[in-house]
């Protein structure tokens, strides 16, 4: 159990570096998407087995799928994509200011902040974690949820999927925007 | 599931959010910036799941649902974005796409 949380955390944590240090974007699409199989693994170890395969269709499926064609359409012949100067080579002291902020935000949200601590749950309402069923996260029980209790987000989505589609049409038709 | 457990979780959260971040402000390459923006995404969508499986309950799993939709909405968007400037500017820098600053 513990072997296996160390080892998924590493393939996440150096998957991400690897993403936002990659010189090309497509080695950070290759990385992009070990990060999120394995987020899809980890999904399976907290019993979100409908959202694991979610993660793997809409992610892995459709949006680097759409990286990848977005890459091929606009690095063919010119090789532009990677030329750029990056702020941490540009203005370094800002940059490594910032990270540096950054991360002690993290370091003291992880040492002082309350939502860490073994006894978080007992101030909380409830007290005690829940117990799950067996059929905690599978699509049945994620189905009665979405179309019951919550069904005006997810009518909510696909307004916004609606938006999404009329909005890419409408960018990137070329007699639409003379 | 164990409290430590939420814990760890709960932090490789915290500091995938914060990598993706990082990549988000420092690169100036419009599509490994928006990877940064679909790796913030995935922690969060990390945290809501730990805490779904910590309580037992769904509603977690609902908002996740909810987030992966408006990542791939978001997604498609910023990479038509990205054609649009590029086909009209011939430039994938960042910086340089400062038409709009007053």
């Amino acid at each position: 159990m513990i072997i296996g949380f160390v080892l998924l955390a590493a393939i996440l944590i150096g998957s991400a570096l690897f993403v936002v240090t990659s010189s090309r974007p497509v080695h950070g699409i290759v990385a992009l998407l070990l990060n999120f199989i394995a987020l899809a693994v980890f999904y399976v170890h907290l019993n979100a087995e409908f959202l694991a395969v979610t993660q793997i269709l809409v992610y892995s499926g459709a949006i680097l799928v759409l990286f990848v064609f977005v890459i091929a359409l606009l690095s063919s012949g010119v090789d532009r994509l990677h030329l750029t100067v990056d702020r941490l080579a540009r203005l370094p002291i800002p940059s490594i200011a910032l990270l540096a902020a950054l991360f002690g935000l993290f370091l003291w949200a992880l040492m002082g902040h309350r939502f860490l601590e073994p006894s978080f749950h007992a101030m909380a309402v409830g007290g005690t974690p829940a117990g799950i069923a067996d059929a905690f996260g599978s699509v049945g029980s994620f189905g009665t949820a979405l179309f019951t209790a919550h069904v005006l987000p997810f009518e909510v989505t696909a307004l916004i999927l609606v938006v999404a589609i009329v909005g890419v049409v409408a960018l990137t038709n070329e007699e639409s925007r003379r | 599931m164990s409290a430590t457990e939420l814990n760890a979780t709960i932090a490789l959260s915290a500091l995938l959010l914060l990598i993706g971040f990082a990549g988000l402000i420092l690169r100036r390459n419009p599509l490994i910036a928006l990877m940064g923006i679909e790796l913030m995404l995935n922690a969060s969508n990390l945290a809501f799941i730990a805490f779904a499986r910590w309580w037992g309950n769904t509603v977690g799993h609902i908002f996740a649902f909810l987030v992966i939709t408006v990542a791939a909405a978001e997604a498609s968007i910023a990479l038509a974005i990205v054609v649009v400037v590029f086909h009209a500017r011939l430039q994938t820098d960042l910086d340089d796409v400062s038409g709009l600053k007053g």
